[in-house]
């Protein structure tokens, strides 16, 4: 049958609303603030004999843009081999192994059958990041992890709740295992409740339009996203891209790690090729499979955010290379920076291999960490244990309609960052300062977007101090002449003693005591094109708000300020541009 | 207080394309209606012309009250009055910074412009910590030099905000004592005074927002009474705020961040009061315009309020607001087929220049209004030639090549998918506003106003599975008409955040017992005449260790723990299915609304009672073709003034009257109401 492409628009948004419901149902009732406030979630419907992507909530971390599909497709051939017990209605299974099509084990899925008519149709499934799955630190980014044994409880996909009714034992199991498990219970029914959501929703919409309708709409818009994500290809100029991301260090040995990228267009594919990306590495800088594969998908959606997340979207976008490189780890590979960090830079390959042929679409590299602090201690005013978390954003790369945005948040996140307020009641620390890390955006005729600096005191007892970031090595690269923004730096001052980490963006369990002070600097982005172009009168805004100073205006935008009030010395600014360019 | 009254009221809302009044003599009945063009440098100026053109004497009113977007406008486009920020050393960026967001999940592109620019925040040595305890004591020279450098730098208004000034006011409030004694004027803001809560970005943009606009808002009513005066006036001048209430012109500019989004919130107020006259008293709003739809929510004739609203980009303004919702679509949306081959409706939209190609401006692009347009649901001969004269034909080709060639349809298939795909859509968001409220919108009625909003009601209403639509007397100027019923209000949140099971239950009533006496003290100063004082409690909790809030209505405000316990489990299951009898629950924020009663105001008389024929007959001007989901149709057109009080009209029908059309469906049975409202039963005829 030929559906007609009223329907099949129809159909799409009807698709993408039960996606949608999904996604709000499981925030709003989940505990755990990371799923709730950061919106570290995702929920979708995958295809019963592929696990192909059908359709994604458009509020999905955009991490786990198609990571599911790996996973359900993992789940599924298990079953046909009899590795996992087959389904049944009302089943649900959990799984958060990463290499069986995960991310780091933070992100526990859930997966439930759909019936239609007594036969499978499809799989619902969803992903939340919990605040812990147990290993040697609270929150399970341990920046010195050598194996996935020490970053948590791995599950393989066991079926949680069997015909409707939650299976206790292993639950109890789970429980023993992870911190904080008392809450856990209000989690674990969120995120099986959305799955219920999406299931009256789904069915609801069969019984309007008829399943073979719905049937053959599914198959034809995975046709046409395909069509479609082609379509967008071929403004791509045929021929080959290339670029190099570095990951400051795995946080073991203290290397860069490079993605080597090159992007080739044939015909109308787009093929990724990791080839000479360095080996998989010995502490947690290792990416899976699925991960790596999400993260190419999401850059793509970034440049071209038109196309719906579909299967088909992903098809002409073909990955290779990456079998023994740290972006497909095996077995047992610790791997809790994969979702948080590696995945943004790959991302950063991305779109510093295809800002040369896609100026207009494409930014220069935004920060591109997570900017992972984590503090945990004791508090002996209120006699109990804490770890807090501190995540920040960074600069924005500059770009062709703008200057970049200042303190974004990552790549790969879409969370807001908690207010000052909120952590200083919740943790003995006080903010001696939150603030622009001004000169941080990267020169060029559009600026990138400055980063964060901040610094925190502990006021209290004793505290570990840990870093997951990155960028600390080289700052995020400008494109198409523009400068790459600044690092980010740490330094942690004890006894009034500067201490800077070894590894510059990450290190594991620094000892800190009351009066002791934390002071990061988070990366501005990448500027744009080059900044001798750059309006004069810009630049003087730029240093009359602070964003840089004098001697910046001079040394990286060849522009002359003076007077008071300040402006422009136009004869000498010309006169220093016109010297810089010749030389 | 009494003064002899003649119970002449008008209501005068300004929009961003019209000014509408409404006058209504509350003894005789008479209505008199004006719309005339907004004037944006001057809002003043399309209220005197509104009140021109209604031909209002002045001198015999007895009271007026306005809906005014001139503070929404200066922040929406930024021209604020040159503010200042003094705030806590090292903390001055907190505005600029934000909550670490991006504009939209996809696309790392975008921009935001703090609301006070760089130079103008200035830091002072203060510090409390999150107790409400002094760490670094506040440097009063710090404060006046800073004061000082802000005047010089020509600012008006000025705000203080300190951090965990929330849990101890002490230093703004000396703060401000060491500002006047030398600023100018009363524009000083304090961070705590509008919002006593947590979270320094939005406390700080919220009360950055009321000092760049107060002193906009102050000189506007101030020129405004001056000229009423001087035209007669000697009554009451009432300006609504965002929450639904009014408050009179003499307090308004105090928190004038208050008055941010009264039009919507006025035009929810007018639904809620209709319905609840008319016995429909829960309503999902539906407020079509030319680039967008407005959509919000009433449960028991009371709109939805919400302290949490962003009016845009990482713009929060969080101060009691009636929760509207804006969805991307309008009359303006422009339909394009994407690469993958499919038809997409929005979100791009035409505005009103050059707007939709039938404004005859220029455009060129297929929108909503150019399919109904063609489909016969809006009259060619009043739609098109009204400034530049394109014909039906010219419609017809553009929709023809830009959508039909690429689809395989002809111009009218075409016009009939674009409003398929855009009804979908709009459904959609409706039904995630609705479902993000915790309610299923098919037990409720959809109220159908704005300009488009009657033309595409039923048929949203058949998508959302909605039973019946309210369509009333004056859709198109139902915001002056939420102006002239709104009541006296003011909301009061305070924050407890403590576990239920510890908290001290005479706690909870003192705090709305004094919410309940500073609401009553306010409203008693008033002048208006009131039939009663309103109090509604309630109480947002959720589980110990959550972070998103439920509202848990209180009916009794000296309710015991184990019956509000019980209470929040109810509401708590009702909305997620979810039981969870062995966590425990939080209270946290408690919440009153206090509400001065007007006098009931008959709305009945707003569709001239005279004008009206005794058969369907007569009020037929014409029967035109239109396209329904069945083919073209002869379909009868209604004059809707002309409607007897007892008609019923079976779809498909066109109604059309001065302010907007509406679009009966065919098996849709529509029935005229005592209150001149139209009651749509959707499939009602079959």
């Amino acid at each position: 049958m030929t559906i007609d492409p009223i329907t099949l628009s129809v159909i799409q948004a009807g698709l993408q609303q039960v996606c949608d419901e999904m996604d709000l149902s499981f925030s709003r009732a989940a505990f755990s603030p990371v799923i709730a406030e950061a919106n570290d979630r995702s929920d979708g419907i995958y295809d019963a004999h592929d696990g192909a992507l059908i359709a994604q909530g458009a509020g999905g971390l955009p991490v786990f843009v198609g990571t599911m599909q790996y996973s359900t497709r993992t789940l599924i051939s298990m079953i046909a081999d009899g590795q996992v017990a087959a389904p049944k209605p009302g089943d649900i299974y959990i799984v958060n192994d990463p290499y069986l099509g995960g991310t780091h084990l933070m992100d526990v899925r859930f997966a439930r059958p759909f019936y239609r008519g007594g036969k499978l149709y499809c799989w619902l499934s969803n992903t939340g990041h919990w605040p812990d799955t147990g290993g040697a630190v609270p929150g399970g980014f341990s920046a010195s992890a050598t194996s996935v044994e020490q970053e948590g409880l791995r599950l393989p996909p066991v079926r949680l709740f069997k015909q409707g009714v939650m299976d206790d034992e292993i639950y109890s199991i789970i429980c023993s295992n992870i911190r904080v498990a008392d809450q856990r219970i209000g989690d674990v029914k969120a995120q099986a409740a959305a799955l219920i959501v999406g299931e009256e929703r789904l069915g609801a919409l069969m019984d309007r339009y008829g399943d073979a309708v719905v049937t053959e709409a599914i198959a034809e818009l995975r046709r046409r996203a395909a069509q479609q994500m082609r379509a967008f290809i071929a403004e791509i100029p045929q021929g080959e891209c290339t670029s190099v991301a570095w990951v400051d260090s795995d946080g073991v040995v203290n290397a860069p790690l490079a993605i080597r990228l090159k992007v080739t267009r044939d015909g109308d594919d787009l093929v990724f090729d990791f080839s000479g990306t360095s080996p998989p590495c010995k502490g947690p800088m290792n990416s899976v499979q699925a991960t790596t594969l999400s993260s190419v998908y999401l850059a793509m959606r970034h440049i071209f955010p038109e196309v719906p997340i579909s299967a088909g979207a992903f098809e002409p976008l073909k990955v290779i290379g990456i079998e023994d490189t740290f972006l497909d780890a095996k077995y047992p590979r610790p791997v809790s920076g994969c979702a948080a960090e590696v995945s943004q830079r790959i991302a950063e390959a991305v779109f510093a291999a295809l800002v040369d042929v896609l100026p207009d679409r494409v930014t220069a590299a935004p920060a591109g960490t997570s900017g992972n602090f984590a503090l945990g201690g004791h508090d002996p005013e209120k006699g109990r244990d804490f770890v807090m978390y501190q995540l920040s954003g960074g600069g924005y790369g500059g770009n062709a309609d703008h200057d970049g945005l200042s303190n974004g948040c990552s790549t790969i996140g879409i969370s807001k960052a908690p207010p000052v307020e909120i952590m200083e009641q919740a943790f003995p620390v006080l903010y001696h300062h939150y603030a622009l890390h001004e000169g941080s955006g990267g020169a060029g005729a559009m600026r990138g977007g400055f980063g964060l600096d901040y610094m925190l005191e502990i006021r209290r007892g004793t505290a570990l101090a840990s870093f997951v970031m990155d960028h600390g090595r080289y700052g995020p690269q400008g494109a198409l002449g523009g400068g790459n923004g600044a690092a980010n730096r740490v330094v942690v001052w004890r006894d009034d003693c500067p201490h800077t980490p070894e590894h510059l963006s990450k290190e594991q369990d620094i000892p800190l005591m009351a009066g002791d002070r934390v002071h990061v600097r988070t990366p501005g982005g990448g500027g744009y094109g080059d900044a001798l172009t750059r309006a004069p009168e810009a630049v003087l805004e730029d240093v009359r708000l602070g964003y840089y100073t004098f001697e910046q205006a001079d040394a990286a935008f060849g522009v002359v300020l003076d007077g008071s009030p300040l402006r422009v010395d136009e004869a000498a600014t010309a006169k220093l541009r016109t010297t810089r360019k010749a030389g | 207080m009494a003064r002899t009254t003649s119970g002449q009221v008008v209501g005068v809302d300004v929009g961003g394309t019209f000014t509408d009044l409404v006058q209504i003599d509350q003894a005789t009945g008479a209505v008199r209606l004006a719309k005339v063009a907004s004037t944006v440098q001057n809002q003043a100026f399309g209220v005197l012309n509104a009140l021109r053109e209604a031909q209002t004497d002045l001198g015999a009113l007895d009271l007026i009250v306005h809906g005014t977007t001139t503070t929404t406008n200066a922040v929406l486009e930024r021209k604020l009055s040159r503010t200042g920020l003094i705030t806590t050393q090292g903390f001055r960026d907190v505005l600029e910074l934000g909550r670490r967001t991006r504009p939209q999940a996809y696309g790392m592109k975008g921009q935001f412009r703090p609301i006070i620019p760089r130079d103008l925040r200035l830091g002072v040595p203060e510090r409390m910590d999150a107790a409400g305890r002094v760490v670094t004591v506040l440097d009063e020279d710090a404060v006046r030099e800073a004061g000082r450098a802000l005047l010089d730098a020509g600012c008006e208004a000025v705000v203080v905000h300190f951090l965990h000034a929330y849990a101890n006011p002490g230093h703004e409030l000396r703060a401000a004592e060491v500002l006047r004694e030398f600023w100018p004027n009363d524009y000083i803001t304090l961070g705590h005074a509008l919002l006593s809560e947590s979270r320094e970005f939005e406390r700080g943009v919220t009360a950055a927002v009321n000092a760049s606009v107060q002193p906009l808002l102050a000189r506007y009513i101030k020129q405004l009474e001056a000229e009423l005066t001087a035209g007669g006036y000697k009554g009451q001048l009432l300006v609504m705020n965002g929450n639904g209430g009014m408050v009179s012109s003499a307090r308004v500019a105090e928190e004038a961040a208050k008055t941010v989004m009264s039009g919507p919130a006025s035009g929810v107020m007018a639904a809620a009061y209709t319905g609840r006259a008319a016995g429909v008293p829960d309503l999902i709003t539906y407020d079509m315009g030319g680039t967008s739809t407005d959509v919000a929510l009433i449960r028991g004739a009371e709109p939805s309020v919400s302290n949490e609203t962003e009016i845009e980009y990482a713009m929060p303004i969080h101060v009691p607001m009636v929760d509207v919702r804006t969805v991307g679509a309008g009359g303006g949306s422009i339909a394009r087929v994407n690469a993958a081959g499919l038809l997409e409706v929005g979100p791009e939209s035409a505005g009103a220049d050059p707007g939709p190609i039938c404004y005859g401006r220029g455009g060129m692009m297929p929108t909503i209004s150019d399919a109904n347009l063609l489909l016969g649901r809006l009259d060619p001969v009043r739609m098109t030639g009204v400034e530049g004269g394109v014909s039906l034909v010219d419609v017809a080709r553009i929709f023809a090549e830009k959508l039909g060639a690429p689809l395989g349809l002809d111009a009218t298939a075409a016009a009939a998918a674009v409003l398929k795909v855009a009804n979908m859509r709009m459904a959609g968001a409706i039904r995630m506003v609705s479902v993000s409220l915790g309610a299923d919108p098919r037990d409720f009625a959809l109220f159908a106003f704005g300009g488009a909003g009657p033309l595409h009601a039923t048929a949203l209403a058949r998508e959302l599975g909605i039973p019946r639509v309210l369509i009333p007397p004056r859709p198109g100027i139902t915001n002056a008409i939420g102006c002239v019923v709104a009541d006296l209000r003011h909301d009061y949140v305070r924050t407890l955040n403590r576990p239920l099971d510890t908290l001290d239950m005479a706690d909870l009533q003192a705090v709305f017992a004094a919410q309940s006496a500073e609401g009553e003290a306010l409203i008693g100063a008033e002048t208006v005449r009131l039939k009663g004082i309103r109090r509604v409690h309630s109480v947002d909790m959720q589980f110990v260790g959550q972070t998103h809030l439920i509202r848990v209505p209180v009916d009794d405000p000296s309710i015991n723990r184990d019956d509000l316990r019980a209470l929040f489990d109810k509401v708590y299951f009702k909305r997620f299915r979810v039981e969870l009898a062995n966590i425990r629950a939080n209270l946290v924020n408690v919440n009153t609304s206090v509400i001065g009663e007007r006098a009931a105001i008959d709305l009945s008389t707003l569709i001239d009672p005279a004008g009206r024929k005794a058969t369907l007959a007569e009020a037929q001007r014409t029967v035109r073709q239109v396209f329904c989901e069945d083919g073209w149709q002869d379909t009868p057109v209604y004059l809707r003034d002309l409607l007897p009080l007892d008609a019923v009209i079976k779809g498909p029908a066109v109604i059309e009257q001065m302010d907007t059309t509406s679009l009966i469906e065919p098996g849709d049975v529509a029935r005229s109401d005592a209150g001149g409202n139209l009651l749509v039963e959707i499939g009602g005829a079959t």
